[in-house]
């Protein structure tokens, strides 16, 4: 193993070893202010993770989406609503059941997965060589992503296009539709009464 | 937000560069990185940051609700009209190939025009539940957080 392999394992140990840890600390806190914070930093490391794989788009957009503009969005969430979470009444070993076997089934199911990385995955032998060869030729572009992103899987990217435009027509619908007073007023009494 | 100076510096310092760097992952998406969902995304950001700082009025004086639905319908619209165009010119939905005489000179045309789709929608939808919520907040007192 050369030391740059080695040198991405260790990067990769220790940023999973950090994403466990906010994961339990997340799990633990009652405060919902430091929760968003910390599932903001989950999204970072994260980013930090598709970075030591290669995928600079993915990582890019979830630096961009998952530790910017989510944050800030479940901040402003935040704010329409109260900032301590509600403690828990019920017993924790049921979900806890639930949690573990679900883990277990998944960690069962990687085991049948072909190894990481290998050069002969069904992953690298399907389309992936053709769109890696062609897109300098079909396509003229650098960037093999931006290519299969918009030419090649142009009907996906028009549908996650299409899912984003729902989305906000989805939000307006249910907050009415931003920059009414009256409702506005109506919070800022709600909230006195608190 | 009267009184804090330095933030409001600051954030004056960086809106522009923020909104310089959302150009230029948007159209260089095609060489690096990026493309029109980040470009987007860093673009409201920027406004985002503004509205933070200088309040919520300020920001949608600028770009009014009823703007920022429009913008993003207009985005989908880029995209989906520019596969009716292409229909139109004889070839597949989306098939770029039909935008230009030489193929990758056609692709790279197609891949621009929709990627400013996707930026357009992405960025006014992401301002657009960022002015949903926030519009419904009172401003949030100093010694409350």
């Amino acid at each position: 193993m050369s030391a740059g392999l080695i040198g991405i394992a260790i990067i990769d140990i220790l940023l999973f070893l950090f994403l466990v840890l906010i994961a339990i600390t997340i799990a633990r806190l009652r405060n919902l202010f430091a929760i968003a914070m910390l599932a903001g930093v989950f999204s970072l490391l994260s980013a930090g993770l598709f970075v030591t794989l290669d995928a600079m788009d993915v990582a890019f957009t979830e630096a961009a989406v998952g530790a910017g503009i989510s944050t800030v969005l479940m901040l402003g969430t935040l704010a329409l609503t109260v900032r301590e979470e509600k403690p828990v009444t019920h017993s924790p070993f049921l979900p806890l059941l639930v949690c573990a076997i679900t883990g277990a089934a998944l960690i069962y199911g990687t085991l049948d997965m072909p190894p990481f990385g290998a050069a002969d995955n069904p992953v690298q032998t399907h389309v992936a060589p053709y769109y890696l060869e062609q897109t300098p030729v079909e396509i003229g572009i650098p960037n093999a992503v931006a290519a299969v992103l918009a030419s090649y899987r142009g009907f996906d990217t028009l549908g996650e296009v299409v899912v984003v435009f729902t989305a906000a027509i989805a939000v307006l619908l249910l907050l009415g539709g931003g920059g009414r007073s009256g409702r506005h007023d109506n919070v800022a009494g709600e909230r006195k009464k608190d | 937000m009267e009184h804090h100076s330095i933030l409001r510096v600051v954030s004056k310092l960086l809106i522009p560069p923020i909104l310089l760097y959302a150009l230029y992952v948007q159209f260089h998406g095609e060489y690096g990185p990026g493309g029109g969902f980040q470009a987007g995304v860093i673009f409201a950001v920027a406004f985002i940051l503004y509205a933070l700082v200088f309040g919520i009025e300020a920001m949608t004086e600028i770009l009014p609700p009823r703007l920022l639905l429009i913008l993003s319908a207009t985005g989908v619209l880029i995209f989906a009209g520019t596969g009716v165009v292409t229909m139109l010119l004889g070839d597949a939905y989306l098939g770029y190939n039909a935008l230009a005489a030489d193929p990758p000179h056609a692709q790279e045309w197609g891949i621009v025009i929709v990627e400013i789709g996707v930026g357009m929608t992405v960025a006014a939808v992401m301002m657009a539940i960022f002015v949903a919520f926030a519009s419904h907040n009172p401003p949030i007192k100093d010694e409350d957080w």
